[in-house]
């Protein structure tokens, strides 16, 4: 039987440290894996921007050449999705839902690490290809036929559809890990209708990631059998049709791009009560649109595809969809604006970025909106308005909402504030240098300028916003390496904060920073949707943290009951990751993979999980 | 896994009183529901895009009503065997369990020859057309669910008689793979429907 003294990594040496962290189950540990690794991927993902708005910044340069450009905005946006955005919402699930709802650890703590390495390893794996003969270049999107063998016969695009097939496993494996310990592992009285706003947006996220993810799947299954098995599902030629890719791909973008805001959402939704010092504005309404956007956002995919062809009919009822769409989104934004009203607002670095979150993301919004008519799409379509609209939403409003959740809980992380007035330069460089980056690209699209064209001629007027907005992309460069210096001082230099530095109101502020491995002493009994605060202001509610009828009142520490480390879950990601390089470079790494995969299965069943 | 383990856990609450594991279990098949919807749709997209070659007229319905009325059955010895051990019965538990391993063999062997015939005899392999492609495609991705399902159970078996799925302790591990079973089971009588019969 484990306990808590048995789990305690052997921190004495350099080795005994790293196995702890490779063999570790605990999810705050995994939290912070995932954060650093999304952040290392976040700095890739920027640096491949940053060339390309150099390449920009003057016409008819060649400081890139076409070809590379293909490769890095392919790369940057497949970066930015699948192993920055999405990892770095993954570690605040980690981090904050089982703290969140006062339970010990998620329902499944090996397959919480098996999500982890796999995530790690596929990343690795994707952009080895920089490397190994040329990276994947057909688009984040990889439309067919770009991606027809007749086009690219390196394996630049193997590398991307098995990686994605990799980072899929990864986000599905944990999508039902949390939905499952949503559902099931809340403290006793936390009903759904008391569970934390972010934790509400957790849930649909799972649930959006399991049902979105299968369409690409399926997608990527297609291709492969198209570059691999001459099948021809997407080659005209042999009667496959290219516009069948773009169905399977946008069934599943779509919701991604949910996938994408939504935890976003949920971080504002806890940051503004709390530097407002109000519960949240209609909660339950918050809630519901939430859900509501995730279940209309399956119901919208072909407006990526207005100008396809597909008839008056369906571009009719998807620019409804969308158009409807705008509806939930905007009650959460008026309901966070209505949280701030009438609060004693402080306007902590969190609170800023949240509010930054807000703002953005209406811009967003609203070119969204516009881009959601299929006579402006038709005039737009694939230009640099587009691209300018796509950052709005996922840098204004999930970049600046995911960085506001690291100010707010970088001491419930470490123990440590952040600098909070290096914080506000950070937020206030990256406010300018994003605007600068972004608001010209609206006129450049207007004025017809294409994306993913490496270059652009002199005489067609787009000299002077490209350069604007290069200079804005160095400036948010600069304010990412304020943000990193400033998080590498605070972890052993900031201000320790103690358990509850922000008057926070949800559970997770009720125990000491850094949690303990057990993370709750005794598990909290919950009567209402802020339990800290009610505990703090003891106003109306019974409000005390009891103990649970399962938990031993006298319990000492060392008995709480903790699952073991495991190395099985990183052999298992290791063991996949290598099948898929096999069908890439070499057949022996499918058996060498396959075997490591079998003998982890093996152990991880005889292995005692709990 | 000991049986104290296990007891121990037993004793663990969960907010719906449904056992983590088996909602996980149900998570993953709404996903897979999801991943058979595409695949599906995908053929019935290219049921007729045959290019002149072979097409809907090469699939073998007596063959295949019969594997299908084999794998329908299974569904009923896996009830049966998960009924069994419950009652404490580990002899019927372990027959049952092997007729299902049994059936899904017969459902897979009827499988393995209708691909052999088609490719030998009547010219259609994934490249030849559209239909082709996808109804390998389906039929495979189905059949290798089908296989991980006869794995599953063969573990399960071996369990049995190491220890595990005694009277009266819990049956999740039997649970689970019924589960699986079930819905591997579901999305064939959609495909034999929908690819077969119409």
């Amino acid at each position: 039987m484990a306990t808590v003294t048995a789990t305690a990594p052997d921190t004495r040496t350099f080795a005994g440290t790293a196995w702890s962290w490779i063999t570790t189950v605990d999810h705050k540990r995994i939290a912070v894996l995932y954060l650093v690794t999304s952040l290392a991927f976040f700095m890739l993902g920027g640096l491949e921007a940053l060339l390309m708005r150099l390449q920009l910044a003057t016409p008819e340069s060649d400081l890139v050449s076409a070809e590379r450009f293909t490769e890095l905005f392919t790369m940057h946006g497949t970066t930015m999705v699948f192993l920055a955005l999405m990892p770095l919402s993954a570690a605040f699930f980690n981090l904050l839902v089982p703290l969140m709802i006062g339970a010990r650890d998620v329902a499944f703590p090996r397959l919480n690490a098996l999500s982890y390495w796999i995530y790690l390893f596929g990343g690795i794996f994707m952009n080895i290809s920089f490397v190994a003969g040329g990276a994947p270049n057909a688009g984040w999107f990889g439309y067919a036929p770009l991606t027809d063998t007749a086009f690219e016969a390196t394996h630049a695009i193997d590398f991307w559809a098995f990686g994605l097939q990799i980072l899929g496993v990864s986000s599905i494996l944990a999508s039902i890990n949390f939905i499952v310990t949503i559902i099931n592992m809340r403290a006793p009285g936390m009903t759904l209708n008391r569970m934390p706003m972010f934790v509400w947006m957790s849930m649909i996220t799972a649930f959006l990631i399991i049902f979105a993810f299968p369409a690409i799947t399926i997608g990527l299954v297609l291709l492969i059998f198209d570059r691999y098995i001459e099948t021809n599902f997407f080659i005209p030629e042999g009667g496959g049709d290219p516009v069948l890719w773009q169905h399977l791909f946008w069934v599943f973008g779509h919701p991604e791009v949910y996938i994408l805001i939504l935890p976003a959402m949920g971080i504002v939704s806890e940051i503004l009560p709390t530097y407002s010092r109000k519960p949240l504005f209609g909660y339950a309404v918050v809630a519901y649109s939430g859900a509501a956007i995730a279940l209309v956002g399956f119901g919208v995919w072909t407006h990526h595809m207005f100008t396809v062809g597909l008839g008056p009919i369906a571009d009719t009822a998807f620019a409804i969809s969308t158009m409807a769409i705008a509806v939930p989104t905007g009650v959460k934004i008026f309901n966070w604006i209505a949280t701030l009203y009438g609060g004693s607002i402080s306007f902590k670095s969190p609170m800023l970025f949240a509010v930054g979150m807000v703002s953005m993301f209406i811009i967003g919004g609203l070119s969204g909106v516009m881009l959601g008519s299929p006579p402006i799409d038709s005039q737009v379509q694939d230009t640099y308005f587009v691209v300018a609209h796509l950052h709005y939403v996922l840098f204004g409003g999930t970049v600046f909402g995911l960085f506001g959740g690291i100010y707010h809980w970088f001491p419930k992380f470490t123990g440590r504030f952040m600098h909070d007035g290096w914080g506000k330069v950070h937020w206030l460089l990256m406010m300018i240098g994003f605007n600068l980056t972004f608001l010209p690209q609206h006129m450049l699209g207007i004025d017809g300028m294409p994306r993913r064209v490496h270059t652009y001629a002199a005489e067609m007027g787009f000299d002077l916003w490209n350069m604007m907005s290069t200079v804005g992309s160095l400036m948010i460069g600069l304010s990412f390496l304020i943000f990193i210096i400033n998080a590498l001082r605070s972890i052993r230099h900031g201000e320790p904060s103690g358990g509850d530095p922000w008057d926070g109101g949800t559970l997770e502020w009720t125990i000491p920073s850094p949690p303990p491995v057990y993370n709750f002493a005794e598990i909290p009994i919950v009567d209402g949707r802020y339990p800290a605060w009610d505990i703090k202001r003891g106003g109306g509610h019974t409000g005390a943290v009891a103990t649970a009828p399962e938990a031993d009142a006298e319990a000492d520490e060392p008995d709480i009951h903790m699952p073991n480390p495991s190395y099985w879950p990183i052999v298992m990601a290791a063991g996949m990751v290598l099948a898929a390089c096999g069908l890439i470079f070499h057949q022996a790494f499918i058996l060498l993979g396959a075997v490591l995969f079998g003998i982890s299965l093996l152990g991880w069943i005889e292995e005692p999980s709990a | 896994m000991t049986a104290d383990a296990h007891a121990q856990h037993e004793e663990h609450h969960s907010s719906t009183g449904l056992d983590n594991r088996k909602l996980g279990m149900w998570a993953f098949l709404g996903s897979e529901t999801m991943f058979f919807g595409s695949l599906i749709l995908v053929m019935l997209i290219n049921k007729h895009n045959t290019l002149g070659g072979p097409g809907q007229e090469v699939l073998d319905l007596v063959l295949t009503s019969f594997t299908t009325f084999v794998l329908l059955t299974s569904s009923l010895a896996m009830v049966l065997s998960l009924a069994a051990f419950r009652n404490g019965s580990l002899l019927w538990g372990r027959i049952w369990l092997g007729m299902v391993m049994l059936m899904g063999l017969i459902f897979l062997g009827g499988q393995v020859y209708e691909f052999t015939e088609f490719v030998t005899h009547k010219d259609l392999t994934p490249s030849t057309n559209l239909f082709g492609a996808s109804f390998y495609t389906l039929v495979g991705f189905h059949g290798a669910h089908v296989a991980i399902g006869v794995l599953w159970l063969g573990t399960a078996l071996v369990y049995s008689f190491r220890g595990r799925f005694q009277p009266g302790m819990d049956m999740w591990g039997i649970e689970l793979v019924g589960l699986y079973w079930h819905f591997v089971d579901l999305v064939w009588v959609a495909i034999f429907t929908l690819i077969y019969l119409i």
